[in-house]
């Protein structure tokens, strides 16, 4: 078992954004406003962004970023579908909870 | 700082106040990808984060007039909090486990196309990340761009057969 250095490693940047995906899912568990949790979801998507990116420089591998790339255009286009969505849910209710869009009748 | 943040996102009460937490540990994260030699997806991220996707959360926040503040007091379900501390705290420790354990990988380099070196220019990274997706990924690529128009085709289908039905 290696303990970790004092310079930024790729251990650091693991361990990071090992922390920022718990803080996402933290967020996604306990907050009931759709918009904050869509922003928890991006938070833990930049968490495994950032793992890809360090993991691709200590390897050598130009192949993390190419990925990391396509996660980015995939979470654009995803946050594009979701905004629309909650917009549509909107115009026909007054509140924004989660728990209130247990049912599908519109 | 990035920290700082991503607690922020999750605790502020405001949804504004939220997404800009979310700005800056965005802004965070592309700091720590310039610094780890991605330069360009930290320009990729600076502005397609930071500034299209953040921007759309204020517009939608905006939109729908829901900036007020949430009752952050009352706990929806009993015993809900605690349980999510308990589940991300767990998963949290198994990653750093996971990653203490498999330390010794990078003792072993990678086979694929090594990064850039300083003295291959500024615009290094860059031309070998338009390689890789140009040449190994370009039906991905492409895909992904069908991907993209059927998102905003769909979005603009959603908004407008709501409001049809509305009126």
């Amino acid at each position: 078992m290696m303990a970790l250095s004092l310079v930024p490693t790729a251990s650091w940047y693991l361990v990071l954004s090992a922390v920022l995906f718990g803080i996402g899912t933290l967020g996604v568990l306990v907050r009931r406003n759709p918009l904050v949790m869509f922003m928890c979801i991006e938070l833990m998507l930049n968490a495994v962004n950032l793992s890809f990116v360090a993991l691709a420089r200590e390897l050598g591998d130009i192949n993390g970023q190419t990925i990391v790339f396509f996660v980015m255009v995939v979470a654009a286009a995803e946050v594009v579908v979701g905004l629309g969505i909650i917009v549509s849910i909107m115009r026909n209710r007054s509140t924004l909870t989660a728990d209130d869009l247990a049912g599908l009748k519109g | 700082m990035i920290l700082v943040g991503a607690v922020g996102v999750i605790v502020r009460k405001h949804p504004v106040h939220a997404a800009l937490s979310l700005v800056l540990t965005l802004f965070g994260v592309a700091v720590l990808f310039v610094a780890q030699e991605a330069h360009f997806l930290a320009a990729v991220q600076v502005i397609v984060y930071a500034g299209a996707i953040v921007v759309l959360f204020l517009f939608v926040i905006m939109l729908l007039g829901v900036d007020r503040v949430e009752n952050l007091r009352t706990e929806p379900l009993s015993g809900q909090r605690p349980l999510a501390v308990l589940a991300s705290l767990g998963l949290v420790a198994v990653l750093i486990t996971a990653i203490l354990r498999g330390n010794q990988i990078f003792n072993e380099r990678g086979t694929g196309l090594n990064l850039p070196d300083a003295q291959d220019g500024p615009d290094a990274n860059t031309v070998q990340l338009a390689e890789s997706i140009f040449s190994q990924y370009v039906v991905a690529f492409e895909v992904t761009s069908v991907l993209l128009v059927i998102a905003v085709v769909g979005t603009v289908l959603l908004t407008r057969r709501t409001r049809a039905t509305a009126e």
